[in-house]
């Protein structure tokens, strides 16, 4: 049970940074889930909080103690891997209480603690298996088990779910939730799949390129996300944006509709100024299929190339202004393609981002 | 003709002529070896006999009854051979296997300069044919003392196992996930550690088969043993064949029968590492 901060931590492979100077203070207990494309810098910033990978510049601190140069095994951490990394050779009785061992811990201590992270992980019956025997949930659950073994300071989950599929790797994800109500403790979590990062996290932490995008809760990263960048990748179907000019209190998009620049933004842009104006499908609706709109919205037709029926709602596909461009339908009706429709787009809900710095204008 | 019928019976036709060239090429590897245990049991009069006697008339024990004899009488210090190889053969396979665990780990886990033309520059020293070293070797031997003693053939088996060992552990340890060091690691291990406890365990199949085929080398190894080795404390089993030999007679029963006590212990170790040669002790470990 520990903070964990990192102060314009740097990671240099020779020449090439891969992470810049990036500031993270991660509260006692929080869950902070890193997300980000593959290559931004998630995983390595995480292996540098474990210990190993060495950092090339910067601070991190657990709790009150600067661990810069410290072996892992001196860091009081536990980390699930990617791919499990179980000792095949251990059964998994052996698995779970191997660090106690090397801790050296009394038989029976050890004993205790494999039991109780065997009940709280339903292991029991598999105690004497190697785990080659296991399925793939299973191993998953042992890895889980063996880092609480050890009430660590931090837990660090690299990908732990993206081996698993689909199905075991919603149940997994709920049960790491679970686990983090029943072990109170602080877990930094490595993920590339935003689902998971909003569902599980206190606190988000988008990364790209080596850079920190955003940082905030599950819901002031989707619904005030600070730049392009991460509108579009938080958030499924992904943010529709479209490029356009200010002029008099109004956006034209190049070849698409006038839309008033929405109330949020009306101080916050000059004439001619480029902008980007980004809305979720869910807020692009067909007039009749839409949510009843509260504030102000506007109103022009498309044409709709491609539908895709979920079921409570159907998926449109058409285009703006040259773009593709999604949009929802509920209480869906069968659509044809082709077929022009009226969409009301609610404006309170519409984002505005410089065109040049890609930064939102909130 | 019924078709079914056809195609069974060319699936037994094919089978039995499976079964026939199988025991065709089985029969051309065993016989030799058979034919040695048949000889250490037989007079010379039936193996020399021609055309050859392949049922044995008269089967016993003479041969090793004369060879563990006194000297005189057609003996041959067969302890003192069995002692030298045993001496040689397990600790340049102990010094062959410790090197070679050092080296692969090296070359499967870090990465340093030159490293790939280190590599190809080991695995050239394979392609240098042994024989061509034996007059190297046996000057250098002798101009350090080393000729005619353990610790010189020693040397040489190291330097003949070495490269093979590295390759072959390498390639082991290179099936075993870093993360498995890395777990250990997290889970309050040492560097040290985490190998001995995670990393060992796991490659050690590749280990074992380095092991074998390091000592298997050296205890059959002759033609540079004949060379550096010249009196009874030094000479290996195979060099201790040539006792059998005298100017105008082969002792064929003689050598027969030591060659019987030189296949045993190497049966016998072949039996005991095998069940670690099993690999896929790796499965599991990681991934599903």
């Amino acid at each position: 049970m520990a903070k964990v901060n990192l102060r314009k931590v740097v990671k240099k492979y020779g020449a090439l940074q891969v992470v810049h100077g990036i500031d993270l203070e991660i509260d006692d207990n929080e869950f902070v889930v890193l997300v980000g494309p593959s290559g931004c810098g998630k995983s390595t910033t995480l292996r540098m909080i474990a210990g190993l990978e060495a950092i090339s510049d910067g601070e991190i601190s657990i709790g009150e103690r600067v661990v810069n140069d410290l072996p892992p095994r001196n860091r009081n951490i536990s980390m699930v891997f990617q791919n499990y990394a179980l000792y095949p050779h251990m059964t998994v009785r052996e698995n779970l209480g191997f660090s106690l061992k090397i801790a050296k811990r009394p038989q029976e201590e050890i004993d205790r603690a494999v039991e109780a992270a065997a009940q709280i992980l339903s292991l029991s019956e598999y105690m004497d298996r190697k785990p080659g025997a296991l399925s793939g949930g299973q191993r998953q659950r042992v890895a889980m088990g063996r880092a609480i073994v050890r009430h660590p300071d931090v837990f660090l989950f690299d990908e732990p779910l993206s081996n698993l599929d689909a199905k075991l790797r919603t149940q997994m994800r709920t049960e790491i939730k679970k686990l983090h109500q029943k072990v109170k403790s602080t877990i930094v979590y490595v993920t590339h799949d935003q689902v998971e990062a909003m569902t599980l996290a206190d606190r988000i932490v988008i990364m790209r390129d080596g850079h920190i995008e955003q940082v905030g809760t599950p819901l002031e990263v989707f619904e005030t996300p600070a730049n392009t960048f991460v509108a579009t990748f938080i958030g499924s179907p992904p943010m529709n944006l479209l490029a356009g000019r200010v002029a008099d209190g109004e956006i034209a998009i190049e070849g698409g509709p006038q839309i008033a620049v929405p109330d949020p933004f009306s101080g916050k842009v000059v004439n001619g100024q480029e902008v980007i104006l980004g809305f979720r499908s869910d807020n692009l609706m067909p007039a009749g299929h839409a949510m009843p709109m509260e504030g102000g919205f506007t109103e022009f037709d498309m044409k709709v190339d491609l539908s895709e029926p979920l079921g409570t709602e159907t998926l449109l596909f058409g285009s703006l202004a040259g773009k593709e461009v999604q949009a929802k339908m509920l209480n869906p009706r069968p659509v044809s393609d082709g077929e022009e429709l009226r969409f009301q787009l609610d404006l309170t809900r519409c984002h505005l981002f410089d065109a040049n710095s890609q930064q939102s204008l909130r | 003709m019924n078709e079914n019928l056809q195609y069974r019976i060319r699936a037994r036709l094919l089978k039995v002529l499976h079964f026939v060239t199988l025991f065709i090429a089985m029969a051309i590897i065993c016989v030799p070896g058979l034919w040695v245990v048949l000889n250490s049991f037989r007079p010379t009069v039936e193996i020399m006999a021609k055309p050859p006697v392949w049922v044995p008339g008269d089967l016993n024990l003479d041969n090793y009854r004369a060879m563990f004899g006194a000297v005189g009488e057609g003996g041959v210090p067969v302890l003192q051979y069995f002692t030298n190889s045993l001496i040689i053969s397990v600790t340049s396979t102990l010094i062959a296997i410790l090197v070679g665990m050092a080296g692969g780990y090296a070359f499967a886990r870090f990465r340093f300069k030159g490293k790939a033309s280190i590599f190809i520059g080991l695995m050239l020293t394979r392609a240098v044919p042994g024989v061509s070293l034996s007059l190297p070797l046996f000057i250098v031997m002798a101009k350090t003392g080393l000729i005619d003693t353990h610790m010189g053939l020693i040397l040489v088996y190291v330097a003949l196992n070495v490269p093979f060992t590295i390759w072959l552990i390498d390639g082991f340890f290179r099936q075993v996930p870093v993360e498995l060091a890395e777990a250990a690691e997290i889970d309050g291990c040492t560097r040290w550690q985490a190998f001995w406890k995670v990393e060992f365990p796991v490659a050690r199949a590749g280990v074992a088969s380095a092991g074998i085929f390091a000592f298997l080398t050296s205890w059959n190894e002759y033609a540079l043993a004949s060379q550096l080795t010249r009196s009874t404390f030094s000479k290996t089993m195979p060099v201790g064949l040539r006792d059998f030999t005298s100017e105008f007679t082969i002792n064929w029963g003689g050598m027969c029968a030591l060659a019987v006590l030189m296949i045993i212990p190497a049966l016998i170790l072949t039996f005991l590492v095998q069940k670690h040669l099993i690999a896929g002790l790796t499965f599991g470990g990681v991934k599903g």
